[in-house]
């Protein structure tokens, strides 16, 4: 959905978007990743299952609720990438509150 | 250890006051949960974003005030997260409930400043739940954190109005990603019936301001199609959107980028129970305080766009005041130290704000958007609440959205009612007869974010 667009001067990390690899930038964050990796949806809703990707990327809408590295509920638009990162879709348990 | 100042945000508002009130010897900390300074007016600011010009020279002036901030040597805490406020400790003090990867930790101050800033105003349009629907808020912060532009600009539409609606559609241009078209919805006359407003924002010193936003608007429109006074949109697709859609018209894409202007977030400052008042001007709410940021609770105090929506200017002249009026409070200056110190950021923060009036009017937001008129329309993205699901809760009975949220769980989601929160009052007002700003928000709860359960063990350790 997104590009980065190529720079000389900025550094890239690889991370795995539901296993497969993706380079983002550096400072790029976990659902930054996604949007590059040209998924099309990011989390499964707990009401009825339906896909959403992020809306806000500021840390409002909790629609990029993903599972990072084994961890489910992350917030991801708030997670840099680190090298080697595992994003992978969240699929619709009810959660809120505290996570796992 | 004990703080004289704990300040929540490191954008232009908490940078401005944690460099003032360390000036005057307060020992002060700034928590933030992004990894770096700048807020979101300025994500990035630090990154590889600041070298590039096509994000034009308002947010390369960001760079000069992170590299003051850096400078001043006042302590902070990025990548962490505030999940508790407790402003009245049984040491007479101020508790934070802080979160980072490590884990979870408390600390005191005597005095917290709030600098939490904006939110993108909510925009629930049919099918803005679809994949593919986002904030032109969204679309800034993949260019200034990641970089990035729209993969198929000729898919890629911006709908809505208000200056950072063309600020992002030039910057999108400039780095050779146009969006195919801009669907605007401000009215057709509302320029001309706020010809006064602009007379007076000139006359207060805001002609500066206004060249620059005619300028950019100019830029815009000689390079991207425009529909004027668009109404009635909605986003369309099954899994994921496929075409937006207008009274007159259909376009396919499979990038909408919307937005109706931004309002303070009142997360935190609700969470602790600070009084709010509806802004009729800006159409939303906003915590109550004076000019110096004094707010309904002794010991906290709110800098920036988290009081009202002022811009990144008027942010750093209110942070700076803010910051000065703390070191007043705790005895480091008197009331003529504060007004020497503070003379020129009251200036400039009335200069900052000269257009307010006229942008406010200008781009006020549509019945449409406070208030969806489709039943069918998602409120509640979180627990996916429809419009006409609180209408039927508030027809039977719910007075405010803390009834609501007891009948759908709506408020109840991950957001904790942040984003669907002035939806649902608007709702309620509107199926109940009363004036806008009557039914309240959501009192939100603490954890303020979801922490990990094994992080909230730790704290019991
Ligand atoms: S995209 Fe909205 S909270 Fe992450």
């Amino acid at each position: 959905m997104f590009r980065a667009q190529s720079k000389a001067h900025q550094e890239t990390i690889e991370v795995f978007v539901e296993g497969s690899a993706v380079r983002v930038p550096q400072g790029a964050t976990a659902a930054a990743a996604v949007l590059i990796a040209g998924l099309f949806r990011i989390r499964e809703t707990a009401v009825t299952g339906a896909p959403r990707l992020p809306y806000c990327m500021m840390g409002v809408c909790f629609d990029c609720l993903a599972e990072i590295d084994g961890v489910a509920n992350r917030q991801s638009c708030m997670v840099p990438v680190t090298p080697g990162m595992r994003i992978n879709v969240q699929h619709g348990a009810r959660q809120t509150g505290a996570a796992g | 250890m004990t703080y004289d100042l704990a300040i929540i945000g490191a954008g232009p508002a908490g940078m401005a006051a944690a460099i003032a009130a360390q000036g005057q010897g307060l020992v002060t900390i700034v928590i933030d949960e992004q990894p770096a300074p700048g807020g979101q007016i300025f994500r990035g600011i630090e990154g590889a974003a600041a070298q590039d010009r096509t994000l034009g020279a308002d947010y390369a002036a960001g760079a000069t005030i992170a590299r003051n901030f850096r400078a001043s040597g006042v302590e902070a805490r990025f990548g962490t997260t505030l999940w508790h406020l407790e402003p009245d400790d049984e040491d007479g003090l101020c508790t934070l409930s802080l979160a980072d990867a490590e884990g979870t930790d408390t600390l005191q101050a005597r005095r917290v400043i709030l600098a939490t800033g904006a939110q993108e105003r909510p925009v629930p349009i049919p099918g803005w739940q679809l994949p593919g629907v986002m904030t032109a808020g969204a679309a800034q912060i993949m260019l200034k954190t990641t970089g990035a532009v729209p993969a198929e600009p000729k898919r890629t539409v911006l709908a809505g109005q208000g200056p950072l609606l063309w600020l992002l559609a030039v910057q999108m241009l400039r780095a050779g990603a146009a969006p195919a078209l801009i669907l605007e919805t401000r009215p057709a006359d509302r320029i001309r019936e706020n010809m006064g407003l602009a007379t007076n924002a000139i006359a207060a010193g805001g002609a500066g301001m206004l060249w620059k936003g005619a300028k950019l608007l100019a830029e815009a429109r000689l390079a991207i199609p425009i529909h004027r006074a668009t109404t009635g949109l909605r986003a369309e697709g099954d899994q994921r959107l496929r075409h937006v859609a207008w009274d007159g018209g259909r376009f396919a894409c499979d990038l909408l980028l919307l937005h109706e202007g931004v309002i303070p977030a009142t997360h935190v400052p609700m969470a602790i129970g600070l009084e709010h008042a509806w802004d009729a001007a800006q159409r939303c709410w906003r915590p109550m305080t004076d000019e110096r940021g004094a707010t309904s609770h002794d010991r906290i105090a709110i800098a920036g766009d988290g009081g009202g929506i002022g811009g990144w200017e008027a942010a750093v002249a209110s942070g700076r005041i803010v910051g000065l009026d703390q070191a007043r409070r705790l005895g480091r200056i008197d009331e003529a130290g504060f007004g020497m110190a503070a003379a020129p950021a009251i200036a400039a923060r009335r200069r900052a704000l000269a257009l307010r009036p006229f942008l406010d009017a200008v781009y006020a937001p549509g019945a449409a958007v406070l208030c969806p008129p489709d039943d069918a329309t998602i409120a509640c993205r979180c627990e996916e609440v429809t419009a006409g699901q609180v209408r039927a809760a508030a027809r039977l009975g719910a007075t405010g959205p803390n009834q609501v949220k007891a009948y759908l769980r709506c408020g109840m989601g991950a957001c904790q009612g942040r984003l669907c929160g002035p939806t649902v009052a608007a709702l309620i007002e509107e199926t109940r007869g009363l004036p806008p700003g009557t039914a309240g928000l959501t009192r939100p709860r603490a954890p303020y974010k979801p922490i990990t359960v094994g992080a909230l063990a730790g704290l019991a350790e």
